[in-house]
């Protein structure tokens, strides 16, 4: 068993209890316990004056690519950057090869994670066979190997008659199905946000009408089926208007935001996070930043804008990373040609911090929508992963709200060097990842 | 550690924001005492330096009717030409142009080349680099392809032949020349550009270039051929300083010049066009539409032209149209551009 840690004077924010204080945190044989009278002698002891404690983060929505992808990313080089990124739970989308669709692939990857190490890896299953969007797949089979819901990630659920059969079987089963809202027959796989910028650049645009289509086509088979629908990665202002409507109406809808969607905009594939404005000059040779190319596509101020009110009203339940490792290869291409997804896992926080600055949104709501949040969307049984009760398993996230770091992608645990914030100065870094007990990451020093 | 903190958001009314990235160096423009490395679209061409062209362009257009058209002016440099899209004037153009300055034209297409093998485009260009070709001269299907050409290639120039539905600058320089002679000079004048705007490279790069020397451009066409943002103005302009109007009449009416842009069939085929028989009504170029222009008004298409479907056959050979001449124009624009790119425009032309 590894070492008691005592975290001293931090900043605790724990959501669950909805309380924000200064004090100690206690870990103990891996869970959370109350601080002794007197300290352990082989206690770890850290020096939380000036830090941020709070329950370790949960992402709904991560690609680990393996298997199938490994030169993209493996589970043991995602776990890494997940735990640096202060993550210590990611689900892991089954858009791999073979897809999460059967009980085998998801034993392998329960396997695959307890070799890899402390963080703890939740798998979505496939809504359908080979994610071909004809066959559901053996549902309760997966449910019973420990998938958390499930989701044709990387492409929409692809049928309205599919939706709605898999809300139904799901929902019986008491787990949600995430749907990737992109309409094909309007979007076409395209990866620019239909705006000025992509008709200044000359790229065909995937308009938010092809997102907010298919919102809408699941939120009214909802009210049809009952069960869960879960909005992945909701990139525009009418889509979050959409889900803001259906909670009012009792519908059983949650919502994700990428940090990604939430900082940047359709803006940064001029490179160099060029504003709006710069449409009107001359390109640079930064513009047509592949590392800016994601699906959904960053979009408009506008949008961005609805994304941090619905996070901040809760209209979205989490901030998700959508995390996207690709290989150099898979970005050094033209534009059009290029693989969509930013490797999100480490620059998440710094990220969202920026929201925290400027007074978007407040610091403990923050942490809500990264730990208790995404936890309520997965469903009661993981309300103890978010939470900082002795007794709950002691996921614990160390973080400075303040220091500054410049994004080394080189020094990236993950595989995927693909982010358009390399070179970037954010402010707000991780210190310190504790899961199940064990340090998963600790800054040099702590 | 840097010092400042880098907001990770542009703000959205920000200062305008262009400085080059670091691989970009030599990159930009600012005036004629600057040595271009690229040609990748007009959108940073200063007035003087499209006018300077264009004078450079003329005295090539003199050599071109010379009974013996080469001078050495490039011997010893080496010009490729990557056209990874179906081509033959633009192509055949660079080739002349770099030939008659005695330059070595290498030709490389899609097919037969080992991006037919599935070689990717950046391992391309670097085993061309490594080559020592001093200028490469792409055609890509894929806006922006270019850019990242040259934003990898340390050693090579770039020069943008047409990408995707991006720009296509030496078209467009060759129809400023076109224009240049027949109208005189183009402050105040005023340009029609009819036909699938949103879908041409010429289209973009002309704005570009006439903006720059002071005309003012209308566009028409169909609502699914023009780009949402133009004709909404809902979050800005991506082509500054155009209009646009479907009605091609009204259009039209006193302009000094119009550009008609080719139509492809496959439009139709993607629900872009009711049917050719409509789109011809409405925005083909017909001798009763041209006379509603200025007299004289300058009758340009940058091929290859369907004739009877973006502009009237008659009006296609008659004495309005310069569509020869644009081709002629073109071999003597690449020819300044190239000049200018391998030499600086330090060497005198003609001995």
């Amino acid at each position: 068993m590894s070492r008691p840690i005592l975290i001293s004077g931090a900043r605790i924010i724990d959501p669950a209890a909805g309380s924000d204080r200064t004090g100690d945190l206690f870990v103990r044989d891996g869970v959370l316990a109350d601080a002794p009278e007197a300290t352990p002698a082989d206690a770890l002891v850290i020096d939380g004056t000036g830090l941020v404690a709070a329950p370790g983060f949960i992402d709904l929505h991560a690609h680990l690519r393996e298997p199938g992808f490994e030169d993209k990313e493996s589970i043991e080089t995602g776990t890494a950057a997940a735990a640096a990124g202060g993550f210590t739970t990611v689900c892991a989308m089954p858009n791999t090869s073979p897809a999460i669709d059967t009980a085998a692939v998801v034993d392998f990857i329960t396997h695959r994670a307890r070799e890899a190490g402390p963080i703890r890896v939740l798998a979505f299953g496939a809504v359908s066979k080979g994610r071909k969007g004809v066959e559901l797949t053996d549902m309760e089979e997966l449910a019973r190997a420990g998938v958390v819901g499930f989701t044709d990630d990387g492409s929409p659920v692809a049928t309205g008659l599919l939706m709605e059969h898999a809300l139904l079987y799901a929902g019986e089963l008491g787990l949600p199905v995430m749907d990737h809202c992109e309409d094909h027959s309007i979007t076409a796989g395209l990866g620019m946000h239909e705006g000025p910028v992509a008709s200044r650049l000359g790229l065909a645009g995937y308009p938010s009408a092809g997102e907010e289509s298919i919102i809408a086509r699941d939120i009214a088979l909802l009210g049809l089926t009952g069960g869960h629908f879960h909005v992945a990665h909701v990139s525009t202002a009418g889509g979050v208007e959409m889900v803001r409507m259906a909670k009012r109406r009792g519908l059983r809808v949650t919502a994700e935001v990428t940090p990604n969607h939430l900082t940047m905009t359709d803006g940064w594939v001029l490179g160099c996070g060029c504003s709006m404005r710069g449409i009107a000059g001359p390109l640079t040779l930064a513009a047509y930043d592949t590392r800016a190319k994601v699906s959904p596509p960053l979009r408009s101020p506008i949008d961005r804008d609805a994304l941090v009110e619905g996070l901040r009203d809760g209209t979205i339940d989490a901030v998700a990373t959508d995390h996207a490792p690709h290989t150099f290869g898979d970005k050094a291409t033209p534009f059009d040609e290029a693989a969509v997804g930013i490797s999100t896992l480490e620059t998440a926080l710094g990220s969202l911090m920026e929201l925290v600055r400027s007074g978007a949104i407040e610091l403990p709501t923050l942490v809500e929508r990264l730990t208790t949040g995404p936890a309520s969307v997965l469903g009661e049984r993981f309300a103890e992963l978010a939470s900082l009760a002795p007794g709950t398993p002691a996921d614990v996230v160390l973080f400075d709200p303040e220091e500054s770091w410049t994004v080394d992608v080189s020094k990236f645990a993950s595989k995927g060097k693909n982010t358009p914030l390399a070179g970037q100065t954010l402010q707000g870094r991780v210190r310190m990842t504790i899961a199940g007990g064990h340090i998963a990451f600790g800054m040099a020093g702590q | 550690m840097m010092g400042s903190v880098r907001n990770p958001m542009p703000p959205p009314d920000g200062p305008l924001s262009l400085q080059p990235s670091p691989l970009n160096g030599e990159g930009g423009s600012d005036g004629a005492s600057h040595r271009r490395r690229h040609v990748l679209d007009l959108d940073d061409f200063s007035r003087e330096e499209i006018v300077a062209l264009l004078d450079s362009a003329e005295a090539m257009r003199e050599l071109l009717g010379r009974s013996i058209k080469k001078a050495p002016s490039l011997r010893g440099k080496v010009v490729l030409t990557l056209f990874l899209e179906p081509s033959t004037r633009t192509r055949v153009s660079f080739e002349q142009a770099g030939k008659m300055l005695s330059a070595d034209v290498i030709n490389i297409s899609g097919s037969g080349s080992s991006a037919e093998k599935g070689e990717s485009l950046l391992n391309t260009a670097l085993t061309l680099q490594a080559m020592n070709a001093d200028v490469i001269v792409i055609r890509s299907p894929h806006s922006g392809a270019p850019y990242f050409l040259a934003r990898n290639l340390q050693r090579m120039g770039v020069v943008n032949a047409g990408d995707g539905r991006h720009a296509h600058p030496t078209q467009a320089l060759l129809d400023l020349m076109t224009m240049r002679r027949h109208v005189g000079g183009l402050e105040g004048k005023r340009v029609v550009i009819v036909g699938d705007v949103l879908h041409s490279r010429v289209a973009r790069s002309d704005v570009f270039g006439l903006r720059a020397l002071g005309a003012t451009v209308v566009l028409s066409g169909p609502p699914t051929l023009i780009p949402l943002d133009l004709m909404h103005g809902r979050d800005g302009e991506s082509l500054p300083g155009v209009s646009v109007e479907h009605d091609l009449d009204r259009a039209i009416e006193d302009a000094d010049g119009v550009i008609a842009l080719r139509i492809q069939q496959e439009r139709q085929g993607a629900g872009m066009l009711p049917s050719m028989r409509e789109y011809t009504r409405r925005w083909q170029v017909t001798e009763a539409r041209y006379r509603r222009a200025k007299p004289g008004a300058l009758l340009m298409h940058p091929g290859p032209m369907n004739e009877g479907v973006e502009i009237a056959s008659s009006l296609a050979h008659g004495p309005g149209a310069q569509i020869e001449e644009q081709v002629t124009n073109g071999v003597a624009v690449r020819m300044a551009l190239l000049y200018q790119l391998l030499t600086g425009g330090h060497e005198e032309v003609t001995e």
